[in-house]
């Protein structure tokens, strides 16, 4: 009796402590953390990306977040009202995830210094505004390995959204791991003007292939030009998110986007006091890129040389872009032993040799 | 059996009387909608419809939202008047946006009282361009402008995206799209302090204003509505039709055309790709909502930009899909169309005999 009196006192004291701790932990809210999304959570391309990073920071942090995200927010004047009702409502922790949100990001964040706010892909930074981006200019050095090893025209397609440095700087990482196997090979691109337009992707996939193409690359949000790839029977890689699901046969790889650590630690940094605007830009080391799942049309020693190769990359004795690099009329950018700076990186206006056709202005 | 038969004669109270009970079985709807989705009624149409306006930001907002849609949806009015189908406001916007925006990067390093007077001009110049093509393609060569208008909104959209992507770009921007951030002395002044209501709000119900007594209470604004009603009416009467098309085509235009220099100069600050999130379009529902009367088409600008502005509010407070929006806008316009054809006609039973006897008798009874 007394044995079980002494279990009873320490079960219900343990009860009486554990409420204790777990009042504590509720008396602090949960962070509430913003998302403005430029597209339908649906698009298999860049917003499902990021809503999946949102999920993934929801599943870590548990009753530490909660999460909001506003979808198919327009770039124009629409896009402010949106940031500000997400801040008014108090959310600390807002992330605009599309270029065109650069200048409202700014202008709300003035008007609430206690938020912090985190945009993807711009250049403009504040007291309260971080920028984020991930290096998937290092995935695609590796799609391009993958390209360089299973193209037999030597010729392959990029389709190409705006003449961007992101983009740019794709399509050059792009080539040069082309042609670190294949030096043969070229890349020819065709600019469709938009992000997100699957009809307009699929047709200049299908005329890249006209022209020989055996290897389908992108730079645009939507399946289309996977598709085009399985109709016509070419390879094509996806992009921001694993596409094999829209051409079985064609989806080699693809270069992803992995947002989920990094919203992850953005938002345990809030809430540990610790944020601060800085700009973030990372790659493969930090597991923010990766490249999807090789399909087994990749044969197995090419599977293990990309492997090897991104461990490369992550290990930092392999830069997509170490000298010498050549631009597409033979003169030396980075001279060998020179790697290309960030700034360089990030304002990069021309194409490497390898890359056919004119870079628009 | 089911049919459909003509009115004799048409309720005058219940024209008016649709738009609001098109309004009312939207919200009965809407709270459907909202107990399916698993939320209250009460909550879902709280957040819609209230909470967007219930502070004097929330408000300023309506305004700021509303304002284009209001100016172009004028403008249209007036041509629907005229039984002008103008489907091109939203190029006329567009092109006006872009003209507009031309003007204010000549005047990046200026602090003249004029810069922004010459930009709003530009920009309306801009739009009146735009509406006059058009117009002299229907005049001269008896084209159906709704095909020429809609095609238009296509061919500014992409001259606008030339602009933007080319001449127009920021050369400090890394060649992203974006044109540089317009001087102070070319953005719009606010009305009141930490809100983004501009001077465009005061244009846009001048612009009442005006449609409203050239309409009602000008000659000009007669020789439309004759037109209108009855385009050989017209013709016999000595008016000239040509004229008529060409002046409210270039009306449309401009106001379209301001509205687009007043989105840039106002709350974008800047030229960039998504000036307008369809408008140009949106004015063409809310014309007719407001049955193309200025008053009514005020009212209908202000509910219209309030459903975008709930449409975000209920993805915000209650995690609900974006697709509302376009469900609510989608429900207002279906109820407002099924409401007018039952005011134009009603649905019988029985077969057509019954129908003619009871007719013969009616009128032998008058």
């Amino acid at each position: 009796m007394a044995m079980q009196l002494g279990t009873l006192v320490r079960t219900v004291s343990a009860l009486v402590l554990a409420a204790m701790v777990s009042g504590a932990a509720l008396a602090k809210e949960p962070l509430k953390v913003g998302f403005v999304y430029i597209g339908p959570t649906g698009d298999a391309g860049y917003t499902y990306a990021h809503d999946k990073g949102r999920k993934y920071m929801e599943e870590k942090l548990g009753d530490q977040v909660t999460s909001t995200y506003v979808e198919n927010v327009a770039e124009g004047a629409d896009s402010e009202r949106v940031i500000r009702q997400l801040a008014k409502s108090g959310h600390e922790l807002i992330f605009t995830t599309s270029f065109g949100y650069m200048n409202p990001t700014l202008k709300v964040a003035k008007q609430f210094p206690k938020v912090a706010f985190e945009h993807a892909t711009g250049y403009k930074r504040a007291a309260n505004v971080g920028t984020y981006m991930g290096r998937i200019y290092e995935s695609r050095y590796l799609t391009g390995v993958i390209a360089g090893k299973m193209t037999k025209s030597n010729v392959v397609g990029y389709v190409g959204s705006f003449p961007i440095p992101e983009v740019v700087r794709g399509i050059n990482a792009f080539t040069r791991g082309l042609r670190s196997v294949n030096p043969e090979a070229t890349v020819k691109v065709v600019w469709v003007s938009s992000w997100y337009d699957p009809a307009k992707e699929l047709e200049a996939a299908e005329s890249l292939i006209l022209q020989g193409a055996d290897v389908i690359s992108q730079h645009t949000d939507s399946a289309g030009p996977i598709q085009a790839a399985e109709a016509k029977g070419v390879y094509a890689f996806g992009h921001n998110s694993d596409m094999s699901l829209y051409g079985k046969k064609a989806h080699l790889s693809a270069s992803v986007f992995n947002w989920g650590p990094l919203y992850e630690a953005k938002a345990r940094a809030v809430i540990d006091g610790s944020w601060k605007a800085e700009d973030v830009w990372l790659g493969l080391s930090a597991g923010y890129v990766d490249i999807a799942p090789m399909s087994d049309a990749v044969p197995a020693d090419v599977q293990s040389l990309v492997i090897d190769l991104k461990q490369q990359i992550v290990d930092g004795t392999l830069h997509p872009f170490a000298g010498p690099v050549k631009n597409q009329a033979g003169d030396l950018v980075a001279a060998e032993g020179e790697v290309l700076s960030d700034k360089e990186l990030l304002s990069m206006g021309y194409y490497v040799e390898g890359v056919e056709g004119e870079l628009p202005k | 059996m089911l049919r459909i038969e003509k009115r004799p004669v048409e309720s005058r109270l219940m024209g008016y009387l649709s738009p609001v009970l098109a309004a009312v079985l939207t919200l009965v709807s809407g709270a459907l909608l909202f107990l399916l989705l698993g939320q209250s009624p009460a909550e879902g149409l709280h957040a819609f419809f209230i909470m967007p306006v219930s502070d004097l930001y929330g408000l300023s907002e309506l305004g700021v939202k509303a304002a284009p849609i209001l100016l172009c949806a004028m403008g249209l009015a007036v041509c629907y008047r005229a039984k002008v189908w103008n489907i091109g406001a939203e190029g006329q916007l567009l092109f006006g946006a872009l003209i507009g925006s031309w003007a204010a990067l000549q005047f990046l390093h200026t602090e003249s009282a004029w810069a922004l007077p010459l930009v709003l001009l530009a920009g309306a110049l801009g739009g009146m361009f735009w509406g006059l093509i058009p117009a002299l393609l229907r005049t001269h060569f008896n084209t159906n402008e709704i095909l020429t208008t809609i095609m238009l909104n296509y061919i500014a959209l992409n001259v606008l995206l030339y602009g933007v992507h080319g001449p127009l770009k920021d050369p400090e921007g890394y060649n992203f799209p974006e044109s540089a951030l317009f001087s102070d002395s070319t953005l719009l002044p606010t009305l009141l302090e930490g809100t983004r209501v501009h001077i465009g709000v005061l244009f846009a119900l001048l612009a009442v204003a005006v449609v409203w007594v050239l309409l009602s209470r000008t000659f000009i604004g007669f020789q439309i509505r004759v037109l209108g009603l009855d385009a050989r009416a017209a013709h016999y009467a000595g008016y000239h039709e040509k004229r008529l098309v060409i002046f409210v085509l270039l009306l449309c235009g401009g106001l379209a055309g301001l509205a687009g220099v007043l989105e840039v100069t106002g709350p974008i600050g800047q030229l960039v790709p998504q000036v307008s999130p369809g408008y140009g379009y949106a004015a063409i529902i809310v014309a007719f909502l407001g049955r193309l009367h200025p008053l009514g088409i005020l009212l209908a600008s202000l509910l219209m930009a309030l459903v975008y502005m709930g449409g975000e509010m209920v993805q915000i407070e209650l995690g609900l899909p974006q697709a509302l929006t376009g469900l609510f806008q989608g429900m207002l316009l279906l109820y407002l169309l099924a409401c007018d054809f039952l005011i134009h006609y009603r649905v019988r039973w029985g077969d057509r005999a019954a129908v003619t006897k009871s007719a013969a008798t009616a009128s032998q009874g008058a």
